[in-house]
């Protein structure tokens, strides 16, 4: 969930803050994202999932990496949900167009 | 033809709009009768609805309770508000996650459209936390599949 003190804590580390910064570039691997610091990956891989789990970056799968990015906030958190709920109503409406024609022909055959 | 628009009004509501082939008299009755409800409104591919409670009267019960046979069991409680049969309907509803979300109100309208109909619904905008919510549970859910899917596409 994402909540004003996680969030500010996620924010309150240095190298996170630096983290975020980089991200602000572009998407980026561990690796990538672990040459300028003087760390481990595993400790960066620690901050990673602090940033995740306050929800301020996304991480997406690709082959054995993670690539992380920003994650939307604000105004665009709001659009990743209109995006949730557009797909599930099309989806659901897809069905309904199918079921209104089904409903038509057993009115056809009433009136016959 | 059937395309479906999605727009926010202000920073309160949002309003979506499609149209549809059959007369506002079918679509309206595939919102307020069960055995209806229950073949459409179902979400993700997978899921079906064993529970529809669908009581349209003035006070009367909803209850839709989803299932995908994987665990991830739902349900969404409501109650009529108004109904003017074949035209409109007002209903609040709440989604349990299985805390329930804050009440939304949604009008739904059904107005002539040739020989078709044209359905505008405008619900309440939920505020941050429960958007959260509801993307958090929808992953939860297996819609993260079907993210991935996408993003393979794309």
């Amino acid at each position: 969930m994402l909540d004003l003190d996680t969030t500010f804590s996620a924010l309150s580390d240095p190298t996170r803050r630096a983290i975020l910064g980089r991200l602000a570039l572009g998407e980026q691997t561990v690796m990538e994202l672990a040459q300028p610091f003087d760390m481990s990956q595993p400790a960066i891989s620690k901050h990673l999932r602090v940033l995740e789990s306050a929800g301020l970056i996304a991480r997406r799968v690709e082959g054995a990496k993670r690539p992380c990015r920003l994650a939307k906030g604000g105004v665009d958190a709001i659009d990743q949900w209109l995006a949730m709920l557009r797909k599930a109503l099309a989806g659901n409406y897809d069905r309904l167009d199918a079921l209104l024609a089904d409903m038509k022909p057993s009115k056809g055959r009433r009136k016959r | 033809m059937s395309t479906l628009t999605l727009r926010t009004e202000g920073d309160k509501y949002v309003v979506v709009t499609r149209r549809f082939a059959a007369p506002p008299e079918a679509v309206y009755r595939a919102h307020t009768e069960p055995k209806l409800v229950q073949k459409w409104l179902l979400g993700p591919d997978g899921w079906t609805m064993p529970v529809c409670i669908c009581e349209a009267k003035p006070h009367g019960k909803i209850r839709y309770e989803w299932a995908n046979g994987k665990g991830g069991d739902f349900y969404l409680t409501g109650e009529f508000i108004e109904l003017e049969p074949y035209r409109r309907i007002v209903h609040v509803e709440r989604m349990h996650l299985p805390d329930a979300t804050p009440d939304n109100r949604i009008e739904t309208r059904f107005d002539p459209d040739g020989t078709g109909t044209l359905m505008t619904m405008r619900m309440t905008l939920p505020d941050v936390e429960t958007r959260t919510r509801m993307l958090t549970s929808g992953m939860e859910r297996g819609m993260e599949a079907s993210y991935v899917r996408l993003e393979g596409i794309i």
